[in-house]
Order: C-alpha cells, then sequence, then structure tokens
C-alpha cells in the first residue's frame, strides 16, 4: 500500500495536463533560462505537487525549497504566473494552461527555485525585542553563527511581501515591507522593551519612508500581517515623534 | 541594530550571491511595470505617476501657450479660435480627470501614509473614484456647454 507521500506524487489517474514554464539557474550558467514540463494535474492538484511530479518524473535536478505544507512555514514562496504564492496551498486549476514558475523577486537566486534568505533577514534590525523563541526542537543545535532559534510574530518569513513590494527595485538599500511591520509591531506593543533604537533605525529615507503606499506586500502577504498598514501606523507614530521633539525645541 | 538608519545589504553583496529576480519586463528599475496581478493599490499608483506626468507636461504646455500673448492680440485671437473647438474642449476635460485623480488620490495616500487611517486605502479610493466622478460629469458638462 503507498504511503502518504507516493500517493501525493502519483500522477492523478484521469489527468488533464498543463505546461509548467519553470524558471531553471544552476550555479557556473551564464544567464538562467526557462524549461518547459508537461504535467499531469488533478482538480486539486497543488503547485508544489505539479513541481514535485516534474523532480520525480522528469528532472531530479530541479530545486526547490519546502517544509510544512500547510502555509504556516512560508518556506515554499514562488512567483506563480508573476504573483507571489505559497506553492504548497494554491491550486494549479485556475492557473490557465501555461503556468510561469519563478524564484521570488528581489532577492539573490541560488538555484533554480531557491533563493537566499539571508538577504530576507538583512534587513531585518539586529535587535529583536519580542521575538518569540521557537517553541520547538529545543535540543536542536542552531546552524552555524546563529545564537538560538527565534521566530516572528505572526509573519511566517516567506518573503513574499520583499518580492511584491514595487518600491524594492527602486531603492537598493529599501529594508522592506517585513522588517518595517516588525518594527511596529515592536511599537505597537512593546512589552517592557526599549523602542527608541527601533523608530531611529526605521525613520529613514530607506526606513518607513521609503514606502509608497502601494499595497501590494499585504496582498501578497498569506499570514494576514498586513505589512502596508503597519508601515503606515509606524509612521504615524513617527510623525508624532517629529511634532512631539520640534514642540519641545521650540519650547 | 544593524546601523543607526535603516539600510539593506548593498547591490553588490546581493550579485555575488546569485542573480536577482526583477518583475518588471525591461531594463531595471521597472519592478512596477509587471501589470500581472496587480491590485488596486498598484493601479492606483501607476494612475498617479501616469496622471503626475500629464500634469507635468501640460504645465509646459499652458506656459509655451501662453507666450502666444507676446505676438499680439491677432495671434491670441486665433489661439482662442483653436481652443474653443470640440476636440481642444474634449482635452480640457482629459486634464480634469487628470487633476481630479491625482489630486483625490493624494489625499487617499496622505491620509493613509501618515497614519491616519492606515486600514481604509481600498475605501478612500473608492470614495475618491465616487467624488471624482461626480465632478467630472458635472466638470465635462460645463467645459463642453460653453461651447454652445
Amino acid at each position: 500500500m503507498p504511503n502518504d507521500v507516493e500517493e501525493r506524487d502519483r500522477a492523478p489517474a484521469s489527468a488533464e495536463t498543463r505546461r509548467f514554464r519553470v524558471f531553471r539557474f544552476k550555479r557556473g550558467d551564464e544567464r538562467p533560462h526557462t524549461d518547459d514540463f508537461d504535467v499531469p494535474v488533478g482538480p486539486r492538484t497543488t503547485v508544489f505537487e505539479a513541481l514535485r511530479w516534474i523532480q520525480l518524473h522528469r528532472d531530479r535536478t530541479l530545486a526547490l525549497r519546502h517544509s510544512c505544507l500547510h502555509a504556516s512555514c512560508g518556506t515554499c514562496g514562488l512567483r506563480v504566473n508573476g504573483r507571489e504564492v505559497l506553492a504548497c496551498v494554491t491550486g494549479v486549476r485556475d492557473l490557465g494552461r501555461e503556468i510561469s514558475v519563478e524564484p521570488i523577486a528581489n532577492i539573490p537566486v541560488l538555484t533554480d527555485l531557491v533563493v537566499d534568505m539571508r538577504e530576507f533577514y538583512a534587513r531585518f534590525p539586529d535587535e529583536h525585542p519580542i521575538l518569540r523563541h521557537s517553541e520547538f526542537l529545543e535540543d536542536a543545535s542552531p546552524h552555524g553563527a546563529t545564537e538560538e532559534h527565534v521566530r516572528l510574530e505572526d509573519c511566517i518569513e516567506c518573503g513574499l511581501c520583499l518580492s511584491a513590494c514595487p518600491v524594492v527595485v527602486t531603492s537598493e538599500r529599501y529594508v522592506g515591507p517585513a522588517a518595517l511591520a516588525f518594527a511596529q509591531r515592536v511599537v505597537e506593543e512593546p512589552r517592557g522593551a526599549e523602542t527608541v533604537n527601533l523608530l531611529t533605525w526605521a525613520d529613514d529615507p530607506d526606513g518607513a519612508w521609503r514606502c509608497h503606499a502601494i499595497f501590494e506586500c499585504t496582498a501578497a502577504c498569506p499570514s494576514n500581517v498586513d505589512p502596508a498598514a503597519r508601515i503606515m501606523a509606524l509612521r504615524g507614530t513617527l510623525l508624532g515623534r517629529r511634532l512631539r521633539a520640534e514642540r519641545t525645541e521650540r519650547a | 541594530m544593524n546601523d543607526s538608519a535603516a539600510g539593506a545589504p548593498g547591490r553588490e553583496a546581493r550579485q555575488e550571491r546569485g542573480p536577482v529576480q526583477r518583475k518588471g519586463f525591461g531594463l531595471a528599475p521597472t519592478g512596477w511595470v509587471d501589470p500581472r496581478g496587480r491590485t488596486l493599490g498598484a493601479w492606483a499608483f501607476a494612475g498617479n505617476r501616469i496622471t503626475g506626468l500629464g500634469l507635468v507636461f501640460y504645465l509646459y504646455l499652458h506656459l509655451g501657450v501662453l507666450t502666444t500673448l507676446l505676438w499680439g492680440a491677432h495671434a491670441w485671437g486665433r489661439f482662442l479660435g483653436v481652443a474653443t473647438t470640440f476636440v481642444f474642449l474634449g482635452l480640457d476635460v482629459v486634464l480634469l480627470f487628470g487633476l481630479l485623480y491625482h489630486g483625490l488620490n493624494g489625499v487617499r495616500v496622505l491620509l493613509v501614509g501618515t497614519g491616519l487611517v492606515p486600514h481604509r486605502e481600498r475605501a478612500l479610493w473608492w470614495a475618491g473614484a465616487v467624488i471624482g466622478t461626480i465632478v467630472l460629469l458635472g466638470g465635462a458638462l460645463h467645459i463642453l456647454g460653453s461651447r454652445s
């Protein structure tokens, strides 16, 4: 009897096929290219399942990241037909005959659909006052220079907001929606943490003021963090802080 | 903190690690040119840029037209003859649309962007659309009616 994984990876019996146009890049390649794969799909096939089918039946070198398969880890973030999605919960049914699959934008591609998430984390301020500690794998050894496992609150660290944000393209140093939403969350509920440094960090042309209120990050966020509204709220706080400082200076 | 102020790693640091994919078509920075699956906020943003460019173009056109005054009453009268044609008045309605869109969307961005109503960007856009449409219709009737 097949196990769950085999069952999931098997092509549906009465499947129609969809053409997947998949982004490819390997170390040493001069430039990225796309490969086409005709994949049998059923009414409930997800993008992840289709990519896994390609891995198992067409090209074992196709690299993609995945973990939980239920939209809580944020690992399988991709751009499908140009939109940022989690592959594990995105059905192929309404995506058309040809489906383009690309890695998320604005983050360096390591190989195929895998991006270097250090780029995502490097945008955050070093101090993480209310990051919650990972509640599982207590005996796991942190990798490399990491001191301990921590998670953001609400945010599943998928990077989709950074990919969806049109403004990231216009400024190389803009920290992006996730880091600013994190900062607002700390300011909103400090739980005893010092917020002055965080507000100073965010009060910068490449911080909260770079956002153009386009709200694409909010549309892309699979975790309902609503980064754009949080950036707007952060701006309100920064504005109030500036006005108070000015009033104090005048007095 | 990374620094006292916000800042992401520079371009050099990124490109050492691998190619960075951009969303837009053509050369970077064109990230907002990709229309696939864009939401209301992105279209509102694009509309603001387009109407903004249109208004800047109109400003210089307007200044250019005013220079006809330097050529005397005859030249100005000839321009007025062109300016009151149906096509020209139609362009005035387009101009009014640009002004209304840019102004009302600007008010929306101001209200949302300063944190006064951070969660109401869509509602404010539709409110602006209703107000703008009413004013545009009234303005169009007034402008085109002035010809008769």
